[in-house]
């Protein structure tokens, strides 16, 4: 046999030997990195839910795998790096802090698509996605405003960036709408997910008179303080339901399960693209969590009220006329802010005393 | 401005788990033996003690079996030290990893449970509180005036002479290492039981290192070791009360304050041992050295 001939029949037995794989549908291996554990309570748990949300979706066509409390520093990019070997074709990285590290590792695998969660840079296989959890926190400042008999409201924020500056600003302005004597006690934490250090924050807001505050960190400790305290808290990014009906009166919760499950059939019909978007209470990507039987009948009828129109579009959380905590005008009568400046927001509004940590 | 008591009280609750895990890591290091495991220990007391809380709805039951656990896993580092001589710093690494790993997988079906409330004890400070500054003179109080203690300070000063004199040297470091694992595993539990109230996996976030770092700001000193707690703890809860009072303080510099405070202490030993200047404040002589006896 001429040799050439040996190679083309190897050649073809190889060929039909891999029509069977070629025709059997390829499974679509999708990773997710989280920056606490699963059983977090609030934020990673929240995620987690919406990976479990695409395999029933999908069933055999998708194989989902997650790695947990990956830090936000260069053990992000290991963590991602090694999702992408092991072939994930998409890859959901659900913290700010792994905005670099998802841009580095998606230079070196550009067949590879990624999603950063809350993050702003993107590339032609980078997309960001957000949630508005301003306009939640609006309802929850509502609450809250209505609720604190001290006129001391807390909140604890993780770290001093534009998404959480976002809810302090949020909240504040509902509770002053109405009640105009409230004044916000900010506590940053410098941590997502340490319960320890979250338990103690809200013990330091409840020794300064605060008697219902929110929580922009993972954790269900605050609520656990709250509950010893007799204060109020709220569901952060969870339900949080063991809290019912107190020291829990109502919730932000984040339903990532249609956008996740909207993406992955999008890689599996061919038609991701990248984009940023940002979703809200409008699109049920932020869900106002029962309000429980604490929270007087009236006060949950206003918070709801706010709710729809926020969901509606008729209301906007930052409507002027709004200035700056230094007096100086930022929003005029009637105008309302725009996604980039909302993006950016480094600054507290009038009325809020606490220092903006620089 | 912020009233100093409720400070103080705050503080004594953030002292508590790191005034525990440090107290038993100085005795093991007064022995000779440096375990870097802490954290692993206080992580495995954390899941025990709030395990055995809520299926007893005891805290009480909660610290005992939290006590058990942490002295569990401080005897596999045990073994390995003490009988096949393997490296310390990395066995205690391993143990701190080990004990992470194993209370995430163990710990999953009792996330989302609420521990049972603790009795308030003598002043509204709950009696883990008191236990923790009852041990401080306790523990020094058995190392500069007991016979036990002088045998435990000669094993880890100098154990070939301990050895020589005819002391059991491996039995003084593993009774040094249980005692360690156990006060350890109740610092873990007073986080799960006591501030936190729930399980989370990685709930001691950090706190058994920073145990091992008032070790040495306290120059291996139980008074020194209460400082150091109330110093950590202190600043801890002072940066947060800060805060919410809406004064304008670099969280960042307070944080780093404690740290500063180690090298600080640090320097100051090696620049007394370098000046001849013997005495208190240095490490044991055989802290970290493995013992081997040739029959």
């Amino acid at each position: 046999m001429k040799r050439r001939t040996l190679l083309g029949s190897a050649a073809a037995l190889v060929a039909c030997s891999a029509l069977p794989a070629l025709a059997q549908e390829e499974k679509l291996k999708v990773g997710f990195i989280y920056v606490g554990p699963v059983g977090d309570g609030g934020w990673t748990y929240q995620h987690d839910l919406a990976r479990q949300a695409v395999e029933r979706e999908y069933g055999d066509r998708v194989e989902t795998t997650y790695i947990e409390s990956v830090p936000e520093g260069a053990d992000a990019e290991r963590a991602l790096t090694q999702l992408a070997l092991a072939g994930n074709k998409l890859i959901f990285a659900t913290s700010f802090g792994f905005m670099d590290a998802v841009m580095n590792t998606a230079k070196k695998f550009p067949d590879v698509k990624f999603e950063h969660a809350t993050g702003y840079k993107r590339a032609d296989n980078v997309a960001t996605y957000d949630a508005r959890f301003y306009e939640g926190r609006a309802v929850l400042g509502t609450i809250a405003g209505r609720m604190t008999k001290s006129n001391k409201i807390g909140y604890i924020g993780a770290f001093p960036i534009p998404e959480v500056v976002q809810g302090i600003n949020s909240a504040y302005l509902h509770a002053k709408k109405v009640n105009p004597d409230v004044e916000m006690k900010v506590v940053w934490a410098y941590t997502w997910f340490d319960p320890a250090k979250e338990a103690d924050a809200a013990a330091a807001l409840i020794a300064e008179g605060v008697d219902v505050f929110m929580q922009h960190t993972d954790s269900t400790a605050p609520l656990a303080k709250a509950q010893e305290a007799g204060a109020y808290g709220f569901g952060q990014a969870s339900d949080m339901a063991n809290f019912k009906p107190t020291p829990r009166i109502s919730s932000i919760i984040d339903n990532w399960e249609p956008y996740y499950i909207r993406r992955v059939g999008e890689v599996l019909d061919g038609t991701w693209e990248s984009h940023g978007v940002w979703l809200g209470i409008g699109d049920g990507e932020v869900v106002i969590g029962e309000i429980t039987d604490a929270v007087p009948a009236e006060v949950k009828a206003e918070a709801e009220a706010l709710r729809d129109k926020i969901a509606s579009g008729e209301h906007h959380p930052f409507t002027g006329p709004l200035n700056k905590q230094d007096g100086s005008v930022w929003l005029a009568e009637g105008q309302t802010a725009t996604d980039e400046e909302l993006s950016s927001m480094n600054f507290y509004v009038e009325g809020i005393t606490a220092p903006m940590p620089k | 401005m912020i009233d100093p008591m409720s400070v103080f009280i705050l503080l004594l609750g953030a002292a508590t788990p790191i005034l525990f895990a440090a107290l038993g890591e100085l005795v093991v290091e007064r022995a000779g033996v440096l375990n870097l495991g802490v954290e692993g220990m206080m992580i495995t007391g954390a899941l025990a003690g709030f395990a055995a809380a809520y299926a007893t709805g005891s805290p009480a039951v909660g610290f005992a079996a939290a006590a058990l656990a942490g002295a569990a896993v401080s005897m596999s580092f045990a073994v390995l030290t003490q009988f096949l001589l393997s490296n310390q710093v990395a066995t205690g690494l391993a143990l701190t990893l080990f004990g992470l790993g194993l209370t995430a997988m163990f710990g999953k079906p009792y996330e989302g449970l609420k521990a049972p409330a603790m009795m308030p004890g003598p002043l509204r400070l709950n009696w883990m509180i008191w236990l923790g500054i009852a041990l401080v003179p306790i523990v020094w109080w058995f190392l500069a005036r007991t016979r036990a203690g002088l045998i435990l300070r000669a094993v880890g000063e100098n154990h070939d002479a301990a050895h020589g004199l005819g002391y059991p040297v491996r039995w003084v470091r593993i009774l040094a290492i249980g005692f360690g694992g156990a006060l350890a595993g109740m610092g873990g539990a007073y986080i799960s039981i006591a501030t936190v109230l729930q399980w989370t996996e990685g709930m001691t976030a950090g706190a058994g290192w920073i145990a091992l770092a008032i070790v040495v700001f306290a120059q291996w000193n139980p008074w020194g070791v209460l400082a150091g707690a109330w110093l950590f703890g202190g600043v801890t809860v002072l940066q947060l009360r800060l805060q919410a009072a809406g004064v304008a303080v670099p969280v960042q510099l307070l944080s780093m304050a404690p740290y500063l405070a180690t090298i600080f202490v640090l320097v100051l030993i090696s620049a007394r041992q370098k000046f001849g200047r013997s005495g208190g404040g240095a490490a044991p002589a055989s802290l970290g050295r493995p013992f081997y006896a040739l029959k």
